[in-house]
């Protein structure tokens, strides 16, 4: 009896489409405003200030200070600013790398894919953190030295994923079609393999990005990328690992919140681009 | 004239699938395959259209070999439409990827205009093989290798692009080469027929 009366209930229904194209404007708004945090709010909260040292949650700083009564929330919000460009940019760097090798290899094949395959796995025997330090050393550290390091070192997984994916398109019959029409490899290689391969990329950009992050933090934690007293997401992280155990969960806690739902937003954000690029689901 | 001479296939390190094989389709000719599963029908298909490069032998056209580039005047029509479209085009694009056909064309195999802003997966197996037919009925093709084209259809999509194909082939003094293992087709649409059993067993008896 229950049921009809609920039904009868309005509640505004959106369909799949909407839903993934409203989720997707929201993930894009939040780092933007990431993104652009730094320059919106200033360096103000930047500044020491002795006199409030260690203050849990509050209206007025909502992600609390730190010992040295720097507000987190300016901190947190300049630093993610800071490392979703940095993330970004070496990961695009790394995931153009990874597909052009990856779309070349898979497509002119022969010695061409042998001297690829054998680029990717000479990356893969080395060890991943010793390549980044020995690279990030070489062109002087910093911003840049963190960039190239993590452009070069991160292109292999998504350049052997490409090339397997460009094979199996590569012998599948509208591509062999394609050359009996008289196509080129070039303009096969540019109108079937890489809108083949643009989900597999969004994907891989994706993955790509919190690993950035992530050894952008490791080199700046050793001191030869960003200086200390730049505000990253990494530094702020291995700074809060000495606080835990004296009960200031917040230092570390809030900031590694926004780090997980920022890499969360890129994410959905790469998982719905995939659904609206395939034409198998976008139609849904 | 198409021309297979003494042609030889075999995978490395495998038994040959095709030996020594012969023949030649005029300009204008509807020549009958026939033959059971596995004695290489789709093998000599894709060696004739130029997929696959022959062990031994060589294809000829026009007293030339199959070009290496360029558009190929052999052309092959698989057996399975939706393998031989790109799934991320729409039906406009898969159409015109050599020359866009002509609208009496699409209208003879019965391609609707509604059509050709849909993707490969929204049509039927039927419909999509129309279109595949038509990507290929072109000038530049002196040649056409039907392997199994209608196996998967029903019989009034069977009829309606087989009465098309051959109607084409009869103006534009198309080669036909129709695949089949249904003898009933092959005897009604062919001048003359080649059954591989016989050819196989001639091949043995020289042998002997």
């Amino acid at each position: 009896m229950a049921a009809p009366v609920l039904s009868r209930r309005k509640s505004i229904r959106f369909n799949r489409r909407q839903i993934t194209l409203g989720s997707m404007a929201l993930c894009l708004v939040f780092l933007l405003l990431i993104g652009l945090s730094s320059w919106l709010i200033g360096e103000a909260g930047l500044d020491p200030v002795l006199t409030q040292r260690n203050q849990p949650p509050n209206w007025a700083h909502p992600f609390g200070t730190d010992w040295l009564g720097r507000d987190m929330l300016t901190r947190s919000l300049h630093g993610m600013s800071l490392s979703l460009r940095i993330g970004l940019l070496a990961a695009s760097f790394s995931a153009i790398i990874g597909t052009g090798l990856g779309l070349i290899s898979g497509t002119l094949g022969g010695k061409v894919d042998a001297v690829i395959t054998w680029i990717i796995d000479v990356f893969f025997s080395l060890p991943h953190l010793v390549l980044l330090i020995m690279i990030a050393f070489a062109v002087g550290g910093g911003t840049k030295g963190v960039v190239i390091a993590v452009a070069l070192t991160h292109w292999t997984s998504l350049a052997r994923v490409i090339r397997a994916e460009t094979l199996q398109v590569n012998s599948s019959n509208y591509v062999q079609l394609s050359h009996r029409l008289g196509r080129s490899p070039v303009w096969i290689a540019r109108h079937h393999m890489l809108p083949h391969v643009v989900p597999q990329l969004l994907v891989g950009l994706v993955l790509l990005f919190p690993h950035a992050i992530l050894h952008e933090a490791a080199l700046s934690f050793i001191g030869i990328g960003l200086s200390p007293h730049t505000p990253a997401i990494g530094i702020i992280l291995a700074e809060s690992m000495r606080n835990l155990s004296t009960g200031y969960w917040w230092v570390g806690v809030l900031p590694g919140l926004l780090l997980l739902l920022a890499v969360k937003a890129f994410d959905i954000l790469g998982e719905n681009l995939r659904m609206l690029i395939d034409p198998k689901t976008s139609q849904e | 004239m198409l021309l297979a001479k003494d042609l030889s296939f075999r995978y490395p390190r495998q038994d040959w699938i095709l030996q020594n094989f012969n023949m030649e389709i005029a300009p204008g000719e509807v020549v009958g395959l026939l033959g059971p599963s596995g004695f290489g029908k789709t093998t000599l298909s894709k060696l004739l259209a130029g997929y696959l490069s022959p062990t031994a032998g060589d294809v000829r056209v026009n007293h030339a070999p199959l070009p290496r580039s360029g558009y190929c005047p052999v052309q092959l029509i698989f057996q399975n439409p939706e393998l031989a479209v790109n799934p991320r085009w729409r039906i406009q694009q898969i159409l015109a990827e050599k020359q866009m056909p002509e609208p009496s064309l699409l209208e003879a195999l019965g391609i609707h205009s509604g059509w050709l802003n849909r993707y490969p997966h929204e049509l039927s197996g039927g419909e999509l093989q129309r279109v595949a037919v038509a990507r290929v009925l072109n000038p530049a093709t002196s040649y056409l290798i039907a392997d199994e084209m209608t196996a998967m259809l029903d019989a009034n999509t069977q009829a309606l692009i087989w009465h098309r194909v051959l109607d084409y082939a009869l103006v534009q003094n198309l080669g036909l080469l129709v695949i089949s293992h249904e003898a009933a087709l092959i005897q009604r649409l062919c001048n003359r027929v080649i059954d591989l059993v016989q050819v196989r067993a001639s091949e043995r008896w020289k042998g002997a």
